[in-house]
């Protein structure tokens, strides 16, 4: 890969350049406008992608016996074979896509899975951005949601005050949960990524203990399920008949306040500082520690968020599975998103999209939904290994933010 | 063995690195490349090292044109490279690592054969006069003989080329004047060797030929007998220079920085630093000399809030600063220049404008409450990129992609936009171009004329030689000897450098003293 080499890997070549070679370095990385930087960063997502769909079509071709028997006789009619494989495979995506973005219910139901993704994967994305890889939002979600849950079921007062209270109790459960974690590795460097997880089988715990008492089941019930959400604490279904609900604006708007908050404001220089060097940021005066702990307690505030809109919207009700593996796919989200707040957005609604359009796919093509977990499994393993992506298709590496120097690490060999 | 490159063009997008660059080199030949920061030096080394292909161009050996695909290639070649950052395990001996890639083995298992390799280290050392003791571990070694292990492992591969990357960066006067033995006699025993350097001295001492590159192309060849250190010097940086720091005589006022009994432990725990004692007034230069390691850097993050004092007290200006943090002491003038300007200095992947806030982010004019202002904090950029000469695209380039000394230019510059009380720079100049080192020298003197007590740690002579009005030599912790005005010279630093006591009077008898003024970064412009 001799032709991926970059100014940045040598930083002695930006001086030569600025001396001699002025009229070249309009064209360098630094000068590149705006749009095609937007576009050259989509480049390695839209193929990861494409290539998870490729192979999903193929295991969609292995799984059905119709296609497999046109195949056996390949010799004999080799334009069957490769009609019906196009058929199964053509039928099937368009049946997901339907599923997906192909009405305004479908729309609903992509939107509505996508509000909790969006949330906690900023969670996942904002922890990033301070190098901390934040591996706890399904735990810090569940927080939020129990806390949200009480405060929903708990205080019969007008909505107007009830939703932003409950919603203001997930982020508080939230906060505090991946406080403990921020704490601890500021105080004392365990590592966020053991604690998160074990803070996970905590929080899971918790909740099914939670589900044991009194304050929480219905007056003479046992089964794990708590008392309904009161109708007024119910995020507002804006379009009748539709079950998306307001959460995807909640979320919305913090896509657009993370953004703000690691762009435009002085928390988040200190943030990304101490995410890219820890000790420029110490020698500069910030508090190394004191961003560590409020960054993984934000963190966790956005996932309890997450949870929250689970509880006071679609579910209406705390159950022990309620949360399930959202805040993992999250963080799928946040890579798919190379952890800025508009790709999370976008990685999002792709994922509720497919997640969505899956069960359209079995009703129409009996095509089963596990189908699209392994298409969203491909993606993730596309985008986290970005040069296997780059070989396929021969993309030359361009940014100099992935650019690194093989001499330093060059080993002795 | 005979080496040459013909017309070697390497581009980089946007950049070209090598521009027809035509060498030859003979068995037997010591052939010294000279360039400042960012020529083009190491990237027509990792051409010749099968790290980079040349874009045009081809390599000759013996007269056979090759194309190396991986530095493997070029090792069977028999060319050995020794980086100028060690490339040893640290906790394998030094024979284990000179097998390690090339193992000797015995028996169908494949047992390694430790004293196959012992032996041929030993035969190796003998005939180069490199000695090494083959059982120690890497990590023990002091860094002279860890070099030399170095350049044993390419010998060991049967390398009769070698090239060496700025080999003289991290030695001590007494190991450089061995490696320069060395080097010559492994000339005289036929190898033939490239020598990667900015030093002007050493080149003069050693070098057969002398090929200066700028801007990737050859602009000057010659050998040590038609040139001087004043001419080279001005073929690698394209003008005529001085170099001379103009240096008025010091008006030393109060003390400003005082230091009582300070010890400091280093990461491990271990005392690094062991009751120092000393003052430096308002309008005066102390430069602490000595090899590194030896608690200067402990010193300094003491000094600088970066590290916590164990006894002892630190005062600035009468006010006691012995526990505050790197952001009370900016609010009371500090200025630092740290050691390792990539770790400490710098965010290298942020652009150059937020690494000239990094420490006033949150100030007025640069943010309102939390919102950042990105339009004052370009402008001050654009000021400074233009006030400190850096030489960069524009001011969103990535710091981390500029060169060594316009890195530290950018932290020249930060620290520099407020008046400093104290100047605290660690190695200001380390590997740094000779055009850069004069400009920072400069700014430096410019800081004590007007008033600022500036403490410089320095492993450079030349660049104590050039700055200090006092001189102290750190050495295990302590200082080993403070020079001042007609004491400090060459000699006695060394001694002091070496842990030896100078008696006053003693050495001078056959010292020249020379004024610190003179000769500042002839071979010292680089660490």
């Amino acid at each position: 890969m001799i032709d991926e080499d970059s100014p940045g890997m040598n930083p002695g070549l930006a001086e030569a350049a600025s001396g001699e070679f002025p009229g070249e370095i309009e064209n360098g990385n630094s000068r590149t406008p705006r749009w095609r930087k937007f576009l050259r960063s989509l480049k390695v997502p839209a193929l990861a992608i494409f290539s998870a769909l490729f192979l999903g079509g193929i295991l969609i071709i292995l799984t059905d016996t119709d296609v497999l028997w046109a195949w056996a006789r390949f010799f004999n009619d080799p334009m069957r074979a490769l009609s019906r494989s196009w058929e199964a495979v053509w039928d099937a995506y368009s049946a997901l896509f339907v599923g997906a973005f192909g009405s305004l219910s479908a729309w609903s139901e992509t939107l509505l899975r996508a509000t909790p993704l969006t949330l906690a994967g900023l969670a996942v994305a904002f922890a990033f951005k301070a190098s901390l890889f934040n591996i706890g939002a399904n735990g810090q979600m569940i927080l939020g949601a129990i806390f949200s849950a009480y405060i929903g079921f708990t205080f019969d007062i007008t909505g107007w005050i009830l939703v932003p209270l409950a919603l203001a109790g997930g982020v508080l459960g939230g906060f505090l949960w991946g406080g403990i974690a921020g704490v601890l590795k500021a105080t004392t460097g365990a590592h966020e990524v053991i604690t998160t997880i074990m803070l996970n089988f905590i929080a899971a715990f918790l909740l099914a203990y939670f589900l044991t008492t009194d304050t929480f089941l219905p007056s003479g019930s046992a089964n794990p399920i708590s008392k309904n959400m009161l109708e007024q604490a119910r995020l507002h279904r804006f379009i009748s008949g539709e079950r998306v609900d307001i959460g995807i604006f909640i979320a919305i708007a913090a896509v657009a306040l993370v953004w703000w908050v690691l762009e435009k404001s002085t928390l988040g220089f200190q943030v990304k500082a101490v995410g890219l060097s820890p000790d420029a940021a110490k020698y500069s005066g910030m508090k190394v520690a004191l961003i560590i702990a409020l960054t993984l307690a934000a963190a966790g505030g956005l996932a309890g968020l997450a949870g929250a809109t689970v509880v006071l919207g679609a579910t209406g009700v705390l159950t022990g599975g309620v949360i399930g593996n959202l805040g993992f796919d999250a963080i799928a989200v946040a890579l798919l998103g190379r952890s800025n707040p508009w790709g999370v957005l976008a990685a999002a609604i792709l994922f509720g999209g497919l997640n969505a359009g899956a069960v359209n796919m079995q009703a129409e093509t009996q095509i089963p939904v596990d189908i699209v977990i392994v298409i969203q499994a491909l993606i993730i393993l596309f985008v986290a290994a970005p040069d296997l992506v780059r070989a396929i298709y021969r993309i030359k590496k361009v940014d100099t933010e992935e650019a690194q120097s093989f001499t330093s690490s060059w080993g002795s060999s | 063995m005979k080496v040459e490159l013909r017309g070697i063009t390497k581009r980089f997008p946007g950049v070209i690195a090598n521009e027809d660059v035509n060498l030859s080199l003979n068995s037997g030949e010591v052939l010294a490349l000279l360039g400042e920061n960012g020529a083009g030096k190491s990237t027509l080394m990792n051409c010749l090292y099968g790290l980079y292909r040349p874009d045009e161009g081809e390599i000759l050996i013996n007269d056979q044109v090759v194309d190396f695909e991986t530095p493997g290639d070029a090792m069977v070649a028999g060319i050995g490279m020794v980086h100028q950052h060690f490339m040893l395990v640290p906790v394998f001996t030094v024979a284990e690592n000179l097998m390690l890639g090339n193992e000797s083995v015995s028996g169908p298992l494949g047992v390694l054969n430790l004293d196959d390799a012992r032996k041929r280290i030993n035969d190796l050392s003998d005939k180069y006069n490199l000695p090494v003791d083959p059982d120690a571990l890497v990590r023990d070694l002091p860094v002279g003989v860890e070099q030399r292990a170095e350049i044993l492992k390419a010998l060991y591969r049967d390398a009769d080329c070698l090239i060496l990357d700025e080999p003289t960066a991290v030695l001590t006067p007494d190991e450089i004047a061995e490696l320069e033995k060395v080097i010559r006699e492994l000339a005289d025993s036929g190898k033939s060797i490239i020598f990667i350097t900015h030093k002007l001295g050493e080149v003069m001492r050693i070098a057969d030929q002398i090929v200066v590159l700028r801007h990737g192309k050859v602009v000057g060849r010659t050998t040590p007998e038609d040139t001087t250190e004043l001419g080279l010097a001005s073929m690698m940086v394209g003008r005529d220079i001085q170099l001379v720091v103009d240096k008025p005589e010091a008006e030393p006022g109060a003390p400003m920085l005082e230091v009582r009994d300070l010890s400091v432990l280093d990461d491990r725990d271990a005392v690094a630093v062991e009751s120092l004692d000393f003052e430096i007034r308002a309008g005066e230069i102390l430069a602490v000399a000595g090899v590194q390691g030896n608690g200067q850097t402990e010193l300094v993050e003491a000094i600088t809030g970066m590290r916590p004092a164990l006894t002892g007290s630190i005062h600035l200006d009468g006010e006691d600063i012995t526990s505050a943090t790197p952001r009370e002491l900016w609010t009371r003038d500090l200025g630092h220049i740290p050691e390792d300007r990539q770790a400490d200095g710098l965010v290298e992947p942020f652009s150059v404008a937020d690494n000239l806030v990094l420490n006033t982010y949150n100030w007025k004019p640069f943010a309102k409450g939390i919102l950042r202002d990105s339009p004052e904090v370009r402008s001050h950029a654009n000021q400074l990129v233009e006030d400190f000469d850096v030489r960069t695209a524009s001011i969103d380039t990535h710091a981390g992609t500029l060169s060594g000394g316009n890195q530290q230019k950018v932290i020249v510059a930060r620290e520099f936009t407020h008046s400093s009380r104290l100047l605290v720079a660690a190695q200001p100049t380390r590997g740094l171009d000779v055009g850069s080192i004069q400009y920072i020298h400069g700014r430096i003197v410019a800081e004590r004329d007007s008033g600022a007590a500036v403490l410089i740690v320095s492993s450079e002579l030349d660049e104590v030689l050039a700055l200090a009005d006092r001189v102290a030599v750190m050495y295990e912790g302590r200082f080993s000897g403070v020079l001042e005005g007609d004491e400090i010279t060459r000699t006695r630093i060394g001694l002091l450098m070496a842990g030896r006591t100078v008696d006053s009077g003693d050495s001078s008898e056959t010292d020249t003293p020379e004024p610190p003024t003179q000769d500042p970064s002839a071979d010292g412009n680089a660490r």
